[in-house]
């Protein structure tokens, strides 16, 4: 391999670079739109700060878990890679969850996708990063049924890096939507 | 690597056991090889080539004269949706991947893409994208409001038929099918040179499919953008782009257009890189300054992300911007001026042999030039006041994307033609078909310049008498008889060669580059034995010194192919199932989802595989 990177990390490293112009794109309607919905709700009247933070914070510590996960089989260490695995899903379980929590106690309050340009704006972008985590769960739960048939090995490790790399990016994303649409709402 | 130590499941033994076929239907359905998939994206093009062009022959019909009622207003908008449409998506950038497919790997000295099964991918989603988009034809009418798509003229109050919806998602799957192309083509052209090609070796047409693999993977996500608001607008009643609920029509512009710019220079540079590669054959001379013409090609690939709003200059964003935007767009007229320049110094004080090829790669030089010129009068923002949304517009990407785009594929085609079929077409019918093509082309053309100046605007159905427009439109049409008469003959040339033509040798043209190295149609592992590359321009190199290339060794085990796979089908098409479900039925969309996660599952499960073989041809 003539860059020295294997086929399968270049491969993915340049699909996160389209990614990022996806959320980059979602993020940029996102911000254009601010401000400017007709009708309520607007976010600091559905807005949960304590929650997302707290689902915020367990994104974040799945992605210590990820790399725990991969130092883990990097030494061979099949029963460690397991153990981070599954809490890594859990974690985006739990992400996930709130998500949907958070969708409902936004729904219940009068926030849909109809209702304004803050409500269209705020779960298309949210909700593609949901997709995003999900997608990032199934694979996760995809390697740790294949570590039982043998196919996650200290040899093969960089089948859980490039994991690793789309999960860290996601869950960069999510940084920059919880500070460019939760916390910006504060300088606001 | 192999799988074969994992320990599958029974109800999973079945993944170990690969499609085999080597002819017949099931071959093609499975295959992986690069130049197959290659071969499917050119006949594909060349349909869809033909089919666009007739719904821009039924067009010119309509507008041969004034006041005319053959083809009414609605399907008129159709047909001129779905001309744009099908021409940059289904025609020109399928035509430009067969090569990217068939013919980089050889110039680089590989045996394949990178990822072979996902190539297979990138094609099959071409296939259902296609297939979805024109759906609209037969599923309530196709889409009416131009191949841009303007908001909120798509919005369900204006656009009630499903056309708007096949638009999105035939245009949503393309997107996933150039993209997952892209990336295959990055890796490989960054990770599977042969020894001794640094990138400062590289063919130029190699060099300008890893430019334009940049821009499609940066640029489509932004179109992405905008059809999800868009569906979202019409199928779950969000306002993105209403402007009742405060949502602005100009995003969607905007979003567009940061794709829709740079989509042009996808369509533009690979038929540029084939110009660089085959004006040296044809002038028997290197090409002339090769750095700048790769640096050339990486800066409008950069400059081209800048200049979007010039589509935009009367919307009303102001003098601020569209002094930017002017500034911009003149400034990727620079290496564009660049690469014309290398060209002409490439052809000077060359040998020429004025074979088909040639003829459209010095056609290429002299009508897209006339393009990028008027470009040039269109970047000055006051004078596009003037010029947009006439025919002076029209007139403009035509010379460009047909007078450089088409012309380019044209060159290209007949130049690769003997490489990928092994047979010689006649160059007399060449030869003759491009005039025939370049003087319809230019009666058409040239003449919509005129009507424009003359104020014709775009997309209108009917004209009346008294314009004044009558001749021009006339001979527009004239014109594009012709080019429909000279693409038939050359088609049913190459249709007729491929039966009956000349066996073709390794290099017919006597040129410069790997791929001419090997026979013609190539086999299946595309070299006996990779090539260690000693210079730019490899094979003239081997002629004018004389020499043998090295190359490199053999593996013990002989050379090793990738295994065939039924995966890549089988999740497109769960893709069109989900496309389908997705307007008509949640279980069938279900169903597709479904499908495509199976699919994918099984794709990592059976894993590489791969088989070898000796250059004789036995398996082990």
């Amino acid at each position: 391999m003539a860059t020295g990177i294997p086929h399968i990390k270049l491969l993915w490293w340049s699909y996160l670079a389209s990614d990022c112009m996806l959320f980059g794109g979602l993020i940029a309607g996102y911000l254009i739109y601010k401000g400017r919905s007709h009708a309520p709700p607007y976010p600091m009247d559905v807005f949960d700060f304590q929650t997302t933070t707290i689902s915020t914070f367990i994104l974040l510590a799945s992605s210590l878990t990820m790399v725990l996960q991969l130092a883990a089989i990097q030494k061979g260490n099949l029963a460690r890679f397991r153990l981070f695995n599954i809490l890594t899903i859990l974690a985006g379980l739990i992400f996930l969850g709130f998500q949907v929590f958070e969708f409902r106690a936004f729904y219940d309050e009068g926030l849909t996708l109809q209702t304004n340009l803050f409500g269209a704006s705020f779960y298309l972008l949210t909700g593609v990063h949901g997709m995003h985590v999900a997608v990032g769960v199934l694979w996760m739960v995809a390697l740790l049924i294949y570590s039982y048939w043998g196919g996650v090995t200290k040899k093969r490790a960089i089948d859980v890096e490039v994991a690793g790399l789309y999960w860290h990016f996601v869950d960069v994303v999510w940084i920059v939507i919880f500070s460019v649409v939760y916390l910006m709402e504060y300088t606001a | 690597m192999s799988h074969d130590r994992i320990a599958l499941p029974g109800f999973l033994a079945f993944l170990r056991r690969r499609p085999t076929a080597k002819s017949g239907l099931m071959s093609w359905l499975t295959t992986v090889d690069h130049k197959r998939v290659g071969l499917m994206y050119f006949w594909s093009g060349l349909f869809f080539l033909l089919v666009a062009g007739g719904q821009a022959l039924a067009m010119r019909m309509q507008l041969s004269q004034s006041d005319n009622q053959l083809v009414g207003a609605d399907m008129f908008n159709q047909l001129l949706t779905m001309h744009g449409t099908t021409m940059v998506f289904l025609a020109v950038m399928p035509l430009s991947a067969s090569f990217m497919n068939y013919i980089m790997p050889l110039q680089i000295g590989a045996r394949d893409v990178a990822f072979p099964r996902l190539n297979a991918f990138s094609y099959w989603m071409f296939l259902v994208g296609a297939i979805v988009l024109n759906a609209s034809w037969f599923l309530g009418g196709a889409p009416n409001f131009g191949w841009f798509g303007y908001a909120n003229l798509t919005s369900l109050e204006f656009s009630p038929t499903h056309g708007a919806e096949f638009w999105i998602l035939g245009l949503a799957v393309l997107s996933i099918s150039s993209t997952v192309s892209s990336l295959n083509f990055i890796v490989t052209i960054l990770n599977m040179r042969a020894p001794g090609m640094g990138m400062m070796r590289m063919p130029v047409f190699t060099w300008m499919t890893l430019v334009t693999s940049f821009i499609v993977i940066l640029a489509m996500p932004a179109v992405t953008v905008g059809l999800i608001y868009l569906l979202f607008d019409r199928m779950a009643g969000t306002g993105f782009f209403n402007p009742a609920i405060g949502g602005d029509v100009l995003l969607w512009q905007h979003l567009f257009w940061v794709f829709g710019h740079p989509e042009v220079y996808i369509i533009v540079l690979p038929p540029m890189g084939m110009m660089s590669d085959i004006l040296p054959t044809f002038a028997r001379k290197p090409l002339f300054g090769y750095p700048i013409v790769v640096f050339s090609g990486a800066a409008i690939g950069f400059i081209g992300f800048s200049v979007w709003a010039h589509h935009m200059f009367t919307v009303g964003l102001g003098p601020v911007a569209n002094t930017a935007f002017s500034l911009t767009t003149s400034l990727v007229a620079i290496p564009t001026g660049a690469k014309i320049f290398n060209w002409l110094f490439t052809l000077w004080g060359g040998k020429i042999r004025f074979k088909t090829p040639m003829l459209f790669a010095v056609g290429f030089i002299a009508m897209f030039l006339i393009g990028g010129l008027t470009g040039v009068m269109n970047s000055a923002a006051s004078a596009d006041y003037q010029q947009h949304d006439t025919y002076f517009i029209v007139a403009h990407f035509h010379y460009t994307l047909v007078g450089g785009g088409l012309y380019g594929l044209l060159a290209g085609i007949t130049y690769w033609f003997p490489k990928l079929t092994g047979k010689m077409y006649n160059d007399s019918v060449g030869r003759k078909a491009f005039w025939l093509f370049f003087t319809g082309f230019n009666l058409t053309f040239l003449s919509m310049f005129l009507l424009g100046l003359l104020g014709m605007p775009r997309r209108i159905y009917v004209y009346s008498a008294d314009m004044g427009w009558d001749l021009p439109n006339l001979i527009a049409t004239i014109g594009a008889f012709a080019m429909a008469a000279a693409i038939g003959w050359l088609v049913f040339e190459l249709f007729r060669a491929l039966r009956h033509g000349e066996p073709a040798p390794a290099d017919p043209w006597d040129a410069r580059t790997l791929e001419w190295t090997i026979p013609s149609p190539p086999p299946e592992y595309n070299f006996a034995a990779i090539p260690i590359v000693e210079a730019r321009e490899d094979l003239w190199d081997r002629k004018m010194r004389g020499r043998t290339a090295k190359t490199l060794p053999e593996g013990p085990l002989g050379i090793h192919m990738p295994s065939q796979s039924w995966m890549p089908l089988i999740a497109a098409f769960g893709v069109l199932l989900g496309g389908f479900g997705l307007l008509y039925s949640l279980p069938l969309a279900l169903t597709g989802v479904g499908i495509i996660l199976l699919a994918f599952f099984a794709w990592a499960l059976e894993g590489e595989a791969g088989y070898h073989i000796h250059p004789a041809g036995e398996a082990k």
